[in-house]
């Protein structure tokens, strides 16, 4: 009975959670593509500059570490395919594995570790040092001035940042195809182009388009969640690194059972 | 001080009108029905010690926290039932200085002090630039708007804190202990500024506060706290010289401000563990 009690309570908890970044997240999207019409202008600015932030800067590592990816998986599909001599599969498994699941899973997890943490420090912290409640008592919305420009920039540089991913990612797995696999550079990327259909990046892009949402309402959530305190600062920021990979597996989860289901492959 | 001004406020309706305010965090009432006027362009100084309800009582009157019953009347409206937009013209006729002042890390002090105006207006940017060297020469910063605020004084950023409190001509100044963390001779200088403020524009102005010496100096009228409740309200002669126990245990209480705060903290501690004693 207790049992019950607790796990009702647990389940009525991440509800409410999911709630509250729905919320937010609708918030957002209210003042990107309703409240402009209405006289209030995005701040395009600070979307820009946090675009930079989250994109552009993101950069050097996302193509390092999705290159030795690409590389990682054409080495584990070779392993395989050695046994069939189909070697010159080697081009497709990674385009496909890349564009349709570790492209964005990849680009979003290195998005977490670098900007969905900053977002609850960054948010947390104004929190902390009453920057959140001069903001209200200026007429100045949270939401609007701080949370919305994330959103967007979010949203925007996400599936930006995935697109390179994946060609970062065929990068690698040509070295593999180029060195071991008998194919030249061209024909690598040639086989690469004939593999890959349009829905398999459409895919990918429609997830990171999900997860950039879920990164940004995560992260925003948890730093104007702050409690009272330095201290809850780093809580904030240790959880909505963990509760966005969580939630980002579970979307992605979500989607692609529905490409496969709706997609009738 | 105020006297050339009083026979004119006395027609005037009050600037802030309170009745019967109660505000609670969750299951405990910090305020236990506060009702007090304040009138327009009077200096009022609210005292009390840590726990009192005064910084609680603070928030309520500029929106932050909704209160639980009760009423705040500020240009007409009631706060504890005005609607967001509503809320947000009285706040742009309001402004605040946080304890710590608040100002935005990741903008020099300019872009913190013409936020407001950017935001709520629609002036181009030379008049802006113009607005905002003027605010900061009210409060004595001249020439810093391009320093970010960790290259600030404690000092420096209350001032510059007071004046983007200050951006958008405000008819009520709120300031929240501001000479808490400061020496006594910048606090001196903070009480200078919130004087020359309220001669030069006949501003509402509020301060939260324990510092006695500082309440004395700016004060027109006080009104103590204690507990969630008013003690006592008067002008600062009136409280000099009154008899009310707790008014004297509040202003005895500064030859020992050790003794007083752990005496404060223990209160605090053995009210939350009676509860609410209504």
């Amino acid at each position: 009975m207790e049992l019950a009690v607790q796990l009702g309570q647990t389940v009525l908890n991440a509800l409410a959670y999911l709630g509250s970044l729905a919320t937010l997240s609708f918030r957002a999207a209210y003042y990107t593509l309703v409240a402009p019409f209405q006289g209030k202008p995005v701040r395009m600015q600070r979307a820009v500059t946090q675009a930079m932030q989250v994109g552009v800067r993101a950069l050097p590592i996302l193509s390092l570490i999705t290159f030795f990816i690409g590389l990682i998986l054409a080495l584990q599909a070779a392993y395989e395919l050695k046994k069939f001599g189909a070697m010159n599969f080697v081009a497709s498994a990674v385009a496909i594995s890349m564009s349709r699941e570790l492209g964005p899973l990849i680009t979003a997890i290195v998005v977490i570790g670098r900007s969905g943490s900053s977002f609850a420090a960054e948010i947390g912290t104004m929190k902390v040092t009453e920057e959140l409640d001069a903001l209200e008592t200026m007429a100045i919305n949270p939401i609007r001035f701080l949370v919305t420009p994330k959103f967007i920039a979010m949203v925007i540089m996400l599936p930006c940042l995935t697109i390179w991913a994946n060609a970062m990612g065929v990068l690698g797995g040509s070295l593999f195809g180029v060195t071991k696999a008998g194919f030249t550079f061209l024909s690598y990327l040639n086989a690469t182009a004939d593999a890959l259909f349009l829905r398999d990046i459409v895919s990918g892009l429609i997830k990171s388009f999900m997860f950039g949402i879920t990164i940004t309402a995560v992260g925003c959530q948890e730093g104007l969640s702050t409690g009272a305190g330095a201290e809850q600062v780093g809580r904030s920021t240790t959880s909505a690194v963990v509760i966005s990979i969580f939630l980002v597996i579970a979307v992605d989860l979500v989607f692609t059972a529905m490409f496969f289901f709706l997609g009738g492959q | 001080m105020s006297g050339s001004l009083s026979p004119l406020n006395e027609k005037a309706p009050p600037a802030i009108s309170l009745r019967n305010l109660r505000v609670s965090y969750g299951d405990r009432e910090i305020l236990h029905g506060v009702s007090f006027d304040v009138q327009q362009g009077e200096t009022l100084v609210i005292l009390g010690g840590s726990g009192s309800g005064k910084s609680t009582l603070l928030r309520t009157l500029v929106g932050l926290e909704r209160p639980t019953s009760g009423e705040i009347w500020i240009k007409g409206k009631n706060l504890a039932t005005v609607s967001n937009d509503d809320l947000d013209y009285i706040r742009r006729h309001m402004g605040m200085s946080f304890q710590g002042g608040a100002l935005f890390g990741s903008m020099t002090v300019g872009e913190n002090v013409a936020l407001p105006l950017r935001e709520h207006t629609k002036l181009e940017d030379p008049t802006i630039d113009i607005m905002l060297r003027l605010k900061l020469d009210q409060v004595g910063l001249s020439g810093y708007e391009d320093y970010l605020p960790s290259q600030l004084s404690g000092g420096m950023k209350k001032r510059a804190a007071v004046a983007r409190a200050l951006a958008m001509d405000p008819e009520i100044l709120f300031f929240d202990e501001p000479s808490a963390g400061l020496d006594p001779i910048i606090a001196a200088g903070i009480d200078e500024l919130i004087l020359e403020l309220k001669q030069a524009f006949h501003m509402t102005i509020i301060v939260v506060t324990h510092e006695l010496a500082s309440a004395f100096l700016i004060a027109d009228r006080m009104v103590l706290i204690n507990k969630g409740d008013v003690v006592a309200l008067g002008t600062a002669e009136e409280m000099r010289t009154s008899t009310h126990p707790r008014v004297r245990q509040f202003l005895d209480r500064i030859a020992e401000p050790a003794v007083s705060q752990e005496l404060d903290y223990l209160q605090m501690l053995t009210e939350e563990r009676h509860g609410n004693r209504r």
